[in-house]
């Protein structure tokens, strides 16, 4: 009768095993992924009216449904849309308004970062890997003097400022001192980059 | 002096693997928490363009995402080859984007509904024509904030 009382003890050495496998399960499946890509603002639908702007501020890329490109009317190969970029932003045309330009001052190019306009218009074949290509290009354009103007100014360049800025895992007190710095170099190129055609 | 030499020397203790278990345990319940089973189910090719100059997405919990692309090859049948829009499981026209937009956003906590970013994840030989539509809609309810869903590579890829 008290034999009967005493249930058995649970084997619990497959445990283990089973636990693995669940585990080998788990990891396989598991894709811990973040996403990454370029952000952009879009235009407001009902923008005001735009200020008036010189022609030479303004640098026109086109792709056609060939994903040919056009800089300014004239044909160009993509791996050169960041060096054509860089000297239009960086050109200072007028001289005395941008200390820190350190371009040609061509006076029928940009007269400062700050009025230099990229515009980028596409038709409707052109294929997306292009766009983005030709996006990513301009961007590594704004990016290369942003860090120049960074790494002059702070001693570090303004693509790490700015991811650190922006990581979740930042503390506030150290968000509110790079604050003041990326918007600092924010204003000294400004991202001008329209994705609308300007007549 | 005897009370240090009775312990025995030469034969090594086994190595106890009682706790085996529970590191399996403690591992496997890391997994399962961060592990998310993939929601909706692609019906399109979706190839993302290689960019370089990326940013991270971070917070998910602020992210509508829009996926564009030719319909697979076991739907072209039904689909046709031209590009689609898919949101969840389904696909939409170009006209519904705009309020698909809207009540994504709706369902998010309040606070976060100003933060929202619109992700596009658009397969990297879809035409830029259906992107233009697309940017049109979502400027028309006033979601402006995007992102250009990328791999993180060489962007000279994207040509070939």
């Amino acid at each position: 009768m008290s034999k009967r009382l005493k249930s058995p003890e649970v084997h619990a050495g497959s445990m283990a095993d089973i636990a693995f496998l669940l585990l080998i399960f788990f990891l396989v499946t598991t894709t811990i992924e973040t996403d990454s890509g370029l952000d952009r603002m879009l235009p407001k639908k009902n923008p005001d009216p735009p200020k008036p702007f010189n022609e030479r501020n303004v640098l026109r890329i086109a792709i056609n449904g060939e994903n040919q490109l056009l800089l300014e009317d004239n044909p160009i190969g993509i791996e050169d849309i960041k060096s054509k970029a860089i000297a239009f932003l960086d050109n200072g045309g007028d001289a005395k308004s941008c200390n820190y330009c350190k371009g040609a001052n061509d006076p029928t190019s940009s007269d400062n970062p700050l009025e230099a306009i990229i515009s980028l218009s596409n038709t409707r074949e052109t294929s997306y890997g292009t766009y983005i290509t030709v996006q990513n290009e301009l961007v590594g354009a704004y990016n290369e003097l942003r860090n120049r103007e960074s790494q002059r100014l702070y001693k570090v360049s303004f693509t790490d400022m700015h991811a650190h800025y922006l990581d979740a895992n930042t503390p506030t007190e150290t968000k509110n001192a790079l604050r003041e710095k990326v918007k600092t170099i924010q204003k000294m190129y400004p991202l001008n980059l329209l994705e609308a055609k300007i007549k | 002096m005897s009370k240090f030499n009775n312990k025995k020397s030469g034969d090594m203790p086994p190595v106890s693997t009682a706790s085996l278990p529970d590191i399996v345990f403690m591992l496997l319940f890391f997994f399962m928490t961060v592990t998310v089973m993939k929601s909706d189910d692609l019906r399109i090719e979706n190839v993302l363009p290689n960019a370089s100059e990326v940013k991270k997405l971070e917070k998910k919990d602020r992210i509508v995402y829009i996926h564009i692309g030719q319909p697979r090859k076991e739907y072209q049948e039904v689909f046709g080859t031209a590009s689609r829009i898919q949101v969840n499981d389904k696909f939409i026209a170009v006209a519904e984007v705009g309020s698909y937009v809207l009540s994504a956003i709706g369902e998010k906590p309040e606070a976060l509904q100003r933060l929202v970013t619109i992700a596009l994840k658009v397969d990297k030989n879809a035409n830029m024509g259906l992107i233009d539509d697309v940017k049109e809609e979502l400027r028309k309810v006033n979601a402006l904030k995007i992102n250009y869903t990328t791999y993180e590579g060489d962007v000279f890829a994207n040509l070939k």
